[in-house]
C-alpha cells in the first residue's frame, strides 16, 4: 500500500535524532505554554519562529507542530488544577476537571485527559495520512479562480466560526488583507500604504504583526485582571483511572475523536470549537448528563480528545491547499514560505519527506507527551505557580530581541509596539484578533489569485461562477453567511460557545 | 446618548473600520487602478477598502440605533508601561546597549502590574539580561552590542 510507504517514509525522517530531538523540544515548550495561562501557542510561535528560520524545514516545522498539539496537552493541567484555562480550547476542560479536582480525584482527571488525548492524537494522524493525498490531488486541478474561490470559503469559514460579532470578524479579516497588502505591489513594483518608510517596502513581517498583537496586546488585556493562582491539589495522587472509568471515557473520547477531527478540517475550526461541540454533545448523548458540571469524567474525556484531534486535522488544510484554519497555521504557513516552500498542494508530491515528515512526527509527539506528562505532572503544576508578573517581562524580552532579529532593524521593535497598541484596543472593543491574522497572510495571495483569474478571463467576472469547483466552493461560503444570519442558527452559535 | 456614544464598543469599532477603509481606499487612488482584466495596484485595496467602510458604517448605524456594550476601561497604566518599555527598548539598544536596554525593558514593564514587587523585578531584569547575552548575542548571534556605541562598545 502506498499510504505504508509514506508512513514508512515519514517515519524515517521523523526518527532520526536530529528530528526526534526538534519534536521532544516542541513538546515539551507546548506542555509548558499550554500550562501558563496568559501564554498561547500563537504568541509562543511567532517568538520562536525567528530561531527556526536557520533550521531545515522539517525540523522546524515538526518543532512548531510540537509546540501546537503540546499546548492542547498542557491547557488541560491548568484547567483542571486551577480552573483557569491554560489554553483558550480548555475552557471547557475546567468545567468538569476542575470539579473532579477538588473531590481529589485530580489525578484521576489528568491521567484521563492525557490518555483521550493520545488517543485522539493516534487516531487523527491517521485521519490525516488518509485525507491528505486525495484532497491535495484534487487540489492539484485547482486554477487561480479556485484557488480565489477556495480562500473565500476559508475566510467566510473562519468568521462563521469565530465567536462573537460576525459584522466585526468580516471587519477583522478586511483589515488584515488590507494590512497585507503594505509593501511593494509585486506585480507593478509600486510601493502601497509605505508611507516612504524604506523599512515598509518589502511589507510587514508577519511575525512582527503576530507578536504585537497576540504577545504584548494580550499582555496588557491579562494585567487589567490579576490574581495570584493557588493549586487544588499540590501532591497529585492516584493517576491511573479504574476499570470502570475506562469504560465511561471508552465512548465519550471515540465521539470527541471523530466530531474534533471533523471540525479541526474545517477552516476555521481547529482545537476551541472542537472542544465546546464536545462537550455539548457529551452533555446530550451521556447517560450521566446530571454529573456534567460537577465532575463527570466524561466532561474531560470527551473534549480533550476533541480539542488535540482538531489541533491536528487543522493540520489538513494547511499542508493540502496552503489554507490556514486557524491563526498558528497561519504562522506555519507564513514560516513555510520563509523557508522557499510554496504552500499548497504541490508540497505532497514536491516536498514528501516534509510532509510525511510532519505526519509521522504527531505520532512521535504525543507518544511523548503522555509518556512524558504523566510521570512529570509536579513538575508541571509547580510550573503554574510562576507568577504572572514575572512571566510577561520575559516575554516581552524574547519578544523585542526576536523581532529585532528578523532583520536586524530597531524600526521592526517599534512596529511591533505599534502592532501592541492596536491589539489591545481592538481586544477592548472585542474585535478578535485571530481573523485578522488569517488576512493578513492570506492578502497577497489572496490578490495574486484574483488578478490572474481575470487575467485569463479577460477581466470577465463570471469566471469565478462558471467554472463549476470554483462556484461550488463560492456557493459555500456564501450559504455559511446566511445560515449564521437565520436567527434560530444564531442563538444556537451563540450557545456553542458559551458553555457554562 | 451622550454616555452611550463615549463608550460603546460596536461605535468605536465602526469608526475604526470606516476611518481605515476610507484611507485604503483613497490612499489608493494615486497607485493607479487599472482594469479588470489588468488590476492595477489600487484595484484590491480599493475594493477591499470599500468593503470595510461599508461594514463600518453598518456598524456605527446599529450602534446608534441598537446601542451596544460599553467599552471597560483602560489599564492606562499597564498599557503606558508596557509599551513604554517596548520602546524604549528601541531607542536604547544600539546606543547605550543591552547592559542597559534589557533590564529596563523588564523593570519598566514589570511595574505595570498590580502585583510589582521591586526585588524579584531586579532580580529578573539580571536574569534576563545575563541569559540574553548569553543566548541570543554569544549563542545565536544576533548583532547586538551588549555595551553600546555611546560608551565605546
Amino acid at each position: 500500500m502506498e499510504i505504508l510507504d509514506n508512513l514508512a517514509l515519514g517515519m524515517s525522517t521523523a526518527l532520526s535524532f536530529t528530528n526526534l530531538a526538534y519534536c521532544l523540544l516542541g513538546v515539551i515548550l507546548g506542555t509548558a505554554i499550554g500550562v501558563l495561562p496568559g501564554l498561547g501557542p500563537t504568541a509562543t510561535i511567532a517568538m520562536l519562529l525567528p530561531a527556526t528560520f536557520g533550521l531545515p524545514p522539517v525540523s522546524a516545522l515538526i518543532m512548531l507542530s510540537g509546540i501546537y498539539y503540546g499546548a492542547q496537552y498542557g491547557g488541560s493541567t491548568t484547567a483542571i488544577l486551577v480552573n483557569l484555562p491554560g489554553e483558550s480550547s480548555s475552557v471547557v476542560t475546567a468545567l468538569d476537571g476542575y470539579k473532579m479536582a477538588l473531590k481529589g480525584q485530580a489525578g484521576k482527571a489528568l491521567a484521563t485527559a492525557a490518555l483521550a488525548s493520545f488517543f485522539a492524537g493516534t487516531v487523527s494522524t491517521i485521519v490525516l495520512a488518509l485525507f491528505a493525498p486525495p484532497l491535495a490531488q484534487l487540489a492539484l486541478k485547482f486554477g487561480p479562480a479556485e484557488y480565489f474561490s477556495l480562500m473565500v470559503m476559508g475566510l467566510v469559514a473562519s468568521v462563521v466560526l469565530a465567536h462573537g460579532s460576525l459584522l466585526k470578524a468580516v471587519g477583522m479579516v478586511l483589515f488584515g488583507l488590507l494590512l497585507g497588502l503594505i509593501g511593494t505591489d509585486v506585480n507593478s513594483g509600486m510601493p502601497r500604504y509605505t508611507f516612504d518608510i524604506p523599512e515598509m517596502a518589502d511589507g510587514i513581517n508577519f511575525v512582527i504583526v503576530a507578536m504585537g498583537v497576540f504577545g504584548i496586546g494580550e499582555i496588557i488585556r491579562n494585567l487589567e485582571s490579576e490574581s495570584s493562582r493557588s493549586l487544588v491539589a499540590s501532591k497529585v495522587s492516584g493517576l491511573w483511572p479504574t476499570k470502570d472509568d475506562f469504560k465511561r471515557i471508552a465512548a465519550p473520547t471515540l465521539r470527541g475523536t471523530l466530531l474534533g477531527s471533523a471540525l479541526g478540517i474545517l477552516p476555521g475550526g481547529g482545537a476551541m470549537l472542537a472542544s465546546f461541540a464536545a462537550y455539548s454533545l457529551e452533555k446530550k448523548v451521556s447517560k450521566n448528563a446530571k454529573e456534567f458540571g460537577h465532575g463527570a469524567i466524561e466532561g474531560v474525556a470527551a473534549p480533550e480528545a476533541a480539542n488535540n484531534a482538531g489541533a491536528q486535522t487543522s493540520f489538513i488544510p494547511m499542508l493540502t491547499l496552503g489554507i490556514p484554519s486557524n491563526p498558528v497555521m497561519a504562522l506555519m504557513i507564513g514560516a513555510l514560505i520563509i523557508q522557499g516552500i510554496q504552500p499548497g498542494p504541490a508540497i505532497m508530491t514536491e516536498q514528501p519527506v516534509l510532509f510525511w515528515g510532519i505526519i509521522a512526527s504527531m505520532w512521535i509527539g504525543n507518544f511523548f507527551l503522555v509518556v512524558l506528562n504523566l510521570p512529570l505532572i509536579g513538575l508541571w503544576a509547580k510550573l503554574i505557580t510562576v507568577p504572572y508578573q514575572l512571566l510577561y517581562p520575559a516575554i516581552l524580552v524574547f519578544c523585542a530581541i526576536g523581532v529585532f532579529s528578523l532583520n536586524n532593524s530597531i524600526f521592526d521593535v517599534y512596529l511591533m509596539a505599534g502592532f501592541g497598541l492596536i491589539g489591545y484596543i481592538l481586544l477592548k472593543l472585542d474585535c478578535e484578533p485571530a481573523p485578522m491574522l488569517l488576512g493578513f497572510i492570506i492578502g497577497p495571495m489572496l490578490e495574486e489569485y484574483m488578478r490572474r483569474a481575470l487575467l485569463l478571463s479577460r477581466g470577465d467576472y463570471t469566471v469565478f461562477v462558471t467554472r463549476p469547483i470554483s462556484a461550488a466552493m463560492l456557493f459555500v461560503a456564501v450559504a455559511a453567511l446566511v445560515v449564521v444570519l437565520l436567527p434560530a442558527v444564531r442563538s444556537k452559535r451563540d450557545e456553542a460557545f458559551q458553555e457554562e | 446618548m451622550k454616555l452611550a456614544f463615549r463608550t460603546s464598543k460596536d461605535l468605536w469599532s465602526g469608526l475604526i473600520f470606516t476611518a481605515v477603509g476610507l484611507a485604503a481606499v483613497i490612499i489608493g487612488q494615486d497607485y493607479g487602478m487599472g482594469t479588470s482584466n489588468r488590476m492595477g495596484p489600487a484595484y484590491f485595496p480599493t475594493v477591499l477598502g470599500s468593503l470595510l467602510a461599508v461594514i463600518g458604517l453598518v456598524m456605527i448605524g446599529r450602534a446608534l440605533v441598537l446601542g451596544s456594550e460599553a467599552v471597560g476601561a483602560l489599564a492606562w497604566k499597564s498599557m503606558a508601561l508596557v509599551l513604554g518599555a517596548v520602546l524604549l527598548f528601541a531607542a536604547l539598544v544600539q546606543g547605550a546597549g543591552l547592559f542597559v536596554a534589557l533590564p529596563l525593558l523588564v523593570f519598566v514593564s514589570a511595574m505595570g502590574s498590580t502585583l510589582f514587587k521591586p526585588l524579584p523585578a531586579i532580580l529578573l531584569a539580571i536574569g534576563m539580561t545575563v541569559f540574553s547575552s548569553l543566548v541570543f548575542v554569544k549563542g545565536l548571534g544576533v548583532p547586538l552590542r551588549t555595551i553600546g556605541a555611546w560608551f565605546g562598545g
